[in-house]
């Protein structure tokens, strides 16, 4: 017999006995007896309005020191990424084909490494910035939701030391189970092999518990939301 | 020496460390901070637990079922499943594929798993060039030290401490700045991603509807562990999985909440499979091993199955008070704090690791701060009574049945008051000495004096 | 009502005084008190060392002294909790499961009994001292009780509570795991000591002697004065 047919069938003969529900007393229905409902009504909670919504996003994006910047226009859009450049003198930039990149990428005159095709690890390594767009953000918790199809695969957002998000503004969702239902939606019959939900650049705390940023993935998050 | 010997002789080393008490204990003060303002930030706490805990149960409940789903959705994008029972197994699987690729190095995201199966070592042992990316965990590895804590690993450390560490290991210059030191592993780090053959990575939540693992991190390392190397491992429990992927929506906050106070950590992700077609990054192979490690065991006694439930968050171990007082190391286990405490005895032998159960107040800080509501104390008491049963300390046994003898016989109960009270006295003289039959209380603390008139006597006379 | 006292073994001996305020302050209410004498222990001390057979011949004992009882009282935290929590899982599938369900419904923590059950909090109790509360783990944990003791503390005439910020911490006392890990208990005393002697009080004070006690030990060996104190003393101090 197999592993797998070992563990399974000990598994099988250990269930045999029933466990009593946490927190019930032995006498509530366990959860699986009832459809449950989302956990919307638990989590943090998020304004009504778009326009709240895109605040508690900016407030979210601030607590965790990522520069959310909101444009009324790609040419606003354009020339703050222009300016990015300039400040932090890039010479060379990853990034990918789509539909908002398409439109921006271009005016920063600077060679750009796609990463949306067989590409070379150390040159990307070598990229001042990566550049993406995502999935969708969302105001609950201030994150980017990006996957490997969405995002020029599973480098390009964590490998360069600033990641650049462009974003639309419809792409704000509400809540964690928004994003998740977006998900369902429009991957459910063939996810990407990678959906990653970022919050703020990469940091750690390992050292005396004192928060400091970039420790393994970008020191800086851009969001350019337009 | 045996493992409560040593558990004892390390608390007493550890307790009598002021210096250590205090650093660990400001540390989780400032963790307290920040987990009750995100627990606050939650519309209703207590409902998100209970529905945690109903979904964990019914994950667990169904684990058969669960698993099936997860292996068959994984296996039909690519990825190759393994199953080991031991760790002996889990650890000839990875060689097996290590040998395989030929590979010379391998660089490891955080997993609690490989500690339990003494992965290191063996990939060590086999020749390979094995780097920890997580910096608490390359802390202790380059310290030659087990994680001090599930979630912290190198929380007991002063950053004087790291930067000797780091001059020593990596040669790099004396600093005591956090920043430049985490810097100095980055720099360090970088080029092992892009050269390792290999990528370990563990897993949080296994997800059987649509065969996900979720990795949830801060630093990116996970991350890039899982996009650089052409080979990628993962190893998890079996009792990690959730049964729908949108349980995320508050497993993630949750764990976050929990384990650092953070509303979300900074990357939580979803692996499903290796490279699929048409994608240009990430490993081309792609195994995940699921680990039983006498978790079936655990499984088993109903009683204490919700143990199983646990998402690592670390929260139990940070307001126990025992934990507090004498650190992780001291526990000699992979994972220290109540949760450990409670699964030990299951997975590494009762009799072995009972005194980790009796290292108790029973105070139950634990039971009420678990997210998913395991009833962690009552567990410790459960392998008291289950210890006891099994093999009864003929001492103990003894003495407890003389008690119970006399406490069923009243008047002989109140002699031995009068006796007590009468000899009390005398027992002044030898205070805290070896002589003092109470000196296990009487070498730190005085014992109140036995009352002159007891209540019982006073209840008489008013009559 | 006629309330029967349960007086654990260690008030009996150490601390009569809490079992006699608790006897004054329920007949200055206007209750018979009846404390039955045959009882000695609860068997908490063979219970929480996993000896449950020993454990349930001293319960077994307790269970017909209070089968009649109206309502139960108890001075302390812990043996409430095991007459409350704990029995119904000892006589588990035994002959005596019914009785120990039923005792345990009518059982009561003393503070507890006296706000959610008399719905009293105003005693005419004086006591003009900064005092700071310790909450012992079995009656905050096991019994849930928090609020009462400081509703009660409330009322008494010239007290000032001050609040230690390891209020909810263990004292480190547990019962035999204070002489089996006596480093650990000690080390956990002195954070509960450390925290109550920065809010200056003149007196610590529980519903739980069996946490005084331990706490009592150490601040007298350490030659500290403050002091400890049961929460009927308190109440019953005109």
């Amino acid at each position: 017999m197999s592993e797998r047919e070992n563990i399974l069938g000990r598994i099988r003969e250990a269930l045999k006995v029933g466990a009593l529900v946490p927190g019930l007393h032995g006498h509530g229905q366990p959860a699986s007896a009832s459809p449950l409902s989302s956990p919307r009504q638990w989590l943090p909670k998020v304004g009504d309005s778009f326009d709240e919504q895109l605040a508690l996003f900016a407030k979210n994006a601030a607590e965790l020191k990522a520069d959310f910047q909101l444009f009324k226009s790609a040419d606003e859009a354009r020339q703050a990424i222009n300016s990015l450049r300039d400040k932090e003198k890039w010479q060379r930039v990853g990034g990918h084909s789509g539909d908002l990149t398409d439109a921006i990428c271009p005016t920063l005159n600077l060679p750009l490494l796609r990463t949306d095709r067989p590409y070379d690890v150390h040159e990307l390594e070598a990229c001042d910035a990566g550049i993406s767009e995502c999935d969708a953000l969302i105001a609950q918790t201030g994150t980017v939701l990006v996957t490997n199809r969405s995002a020029g695969g599973r480098a390009l957002s964590v490998l360069p030391p600033h990641h650049v998000v462009l974003a639309r503004r419809d792409q704000l969702v509400a809540d964690l189970p928004a994003a998740f239902a977006l998900l369902q939606q429009r991957y459910a019959t063939n996810y990407p092999s990678m959906i990653s939900f970022i919050t703020g650049p990469s940091r750690t705390g390992d050292i005396e518990r004192i928060m400091v940023l970039g420790a393994h993935g970008p020191k800086k998050l851009t969001i350019i939301c337009f | 020496m045996s493992f409560v010997s040593q558990f004892k002789a390390q608390a007493q080393v550890m307790t009598g460390d002021l210096r250590h008490r205090k650093f660990i204990r400001r540390a989780l003060r400032n963790y307290e901070t920040v987990r009750d303002a995100r627990k606050a930030s939650f519309q209703d706490w207590p409902g998100a637990r209970q529905r945690a805990a109903e979904t964990k149960w019914q994950a667990v409940n169904h684990l058969d079922q669960h698993l099936e789903q997860f292996a068959a959705k994984l296996e039909s994008r690519g990825t190759k499943v393994h199953w080991a029972t031991t760790a002996a197994q889990a650890r000839e699987i990875i060689l097996k594929i290590v040998h395989d690729k030929q590979a010379k190095s391998v660089i490891k995201s955080k997993a609690m798993t490989s500690e339990e199966i003494h992965l290191n070592d063996a990939l060590e042992h086999a020749g390979l060039n094995v780097v920890e990316s997580d910096l608490g965990e390359l802390i202790v590895q380059l310290r030659k030290e087990t994680p001090y804590h599930i979630v912290f690993p190198s929380m007991h450390l002063t950053r004087d401490e790291i930067s000797e560490l780091f001059q020593r290991e990596l040669g790099a210059a004396a600093t005591n700045d956090p920043e430049e030191l985490t810097m100095i592993a980055r720099r360090a780090l970088r080029k092992k991603y892009l050269t390792a053959d290999i990528g370990i990575t563990g897993a949080n939540f296994a997800i059987a509807e649509t065969g996900m693992i979720s990795i949830t991190e801060n630093e990116g390392n996970a991350r890039l562990t899982a996009a650089l190397p052409k080979t990628m491992i993962s190893l998890l429990g079996i009792e990690k999985v959730l049964p729908r992927m949108d349980d995320l929506a508050l497993f993630l906050p949750l764990l976050a909440t929990m384990g650092t106070g953070q509303q979300l950590t900074c990357y939580n992700t979803l692996y499903s499979g290796p490279r699929q077609p048409g994608e240009t990054d990430g490993p081309e192979e792609w195994h995940v091993v699921l680990l039983d490690n006498h978790r079936t065991e655990l499984l088993a006694d109903a009683e204490q199955r919700d143990a199983l439930h646990c998402i690592r968050c670390g929260a139990c171990l940070n307001v126990c008070p025992i934990f507090r007082n004498v650190g992780g190391h001291t526990y000699g286990t992979t994972y220290s704090g109540p949760i450990g405490s409670v699964i030990t005895p299951h997975l590494r032998g009762l009799q072995e690791w009972k005194h980790l159960s009796s290292a108790s107040s029973l105070c139950g800080a634990c039971t009420e701060t678990c997210p998913v509501k395991i009833d962690l104390h009552h567990h410790l008491l459960q392998n008291r009574r289950n210890a006891a049963k099994q093999k009864p300390s003929f001492g103990e046994q003894t003495a407890f049945k003389l008690f119970a003898f006399a406490a069923n016989r009243p008047t002989l109960w109140n002699f031995g008051m009068t006796m007590a009270r009468i000899f009390q006295p005398l027992q002044g003289a030898v205070k805290g000495s070896m002589l003092d039959p109470a000196k296990a209380w009487t070498k730190t603390r005085d014992l109140p004096p036995i009352a002159p008139e007891s209540f019982k006597a006073w209840w008489r006379n008013r009559k | 009502m006629t309330v029967t006292l349960f007086i654990p073994c260690f008030v009996d001996a150490l601390f009569p005084r809490a079992g006699i305020s608790m006897v004054e302050i329920l007949e200055r209410l206007g209750h018979k008190v009846v404390f039955p004498e045959a009882i000695t222990c609860c068997g908490q001390p063979p219970f929480n060392s996993g000896y449950w057979d020993e454990a349930r011949t001293v319960a077994a004992k307790v269970l017909p002294q209070l089968a009649n009882a109206e309502a139960v009282v108890i001075g302390s935290g812990s043996c409430g909790a095991m007459l409350k929590v704990f029995y119904p899982q000892l006589f588990e599938n035994t002959p005596q499961a019914a009785l120990a369900k039923q005792i345990s419904g009518r059982t009561w923590e003393f503070s507890d009994f006296l706000v959610s059950q008399l719905g009293v909090t105003d005693l005419g109790a004086k006591f003009p001292h900064k005092v700071t509360f310790h909450d012992g783990c079995h009656g905050l944990r096991e019994l849930g009780i928090k609020k009462s003791p400081r509703a009660l503390l409330g009322k008494v005439n010239g007290l000032e509570l001050v609040e230690m910020s390891e209020a909810e911490t263990c004292c480190g006392f547990g019962g035999t795991f204070a002489a089996k890990f006596p480093m650990i208990s000690t080390a956990m005393g002195e954070v509960k000591c450390a925290s109550a002697v920065e809010t200056s009080a003149e007196y610590i004070v529980s519903n739980d002697s069996s946490c005084l006690m331990h706490i009592q030990g150490l601040l007298s060996r350490q030659g500290n004065p403050l002091k400890t104190i049961h929460l009927a003393e308190v109440l019953n101090q005109r």
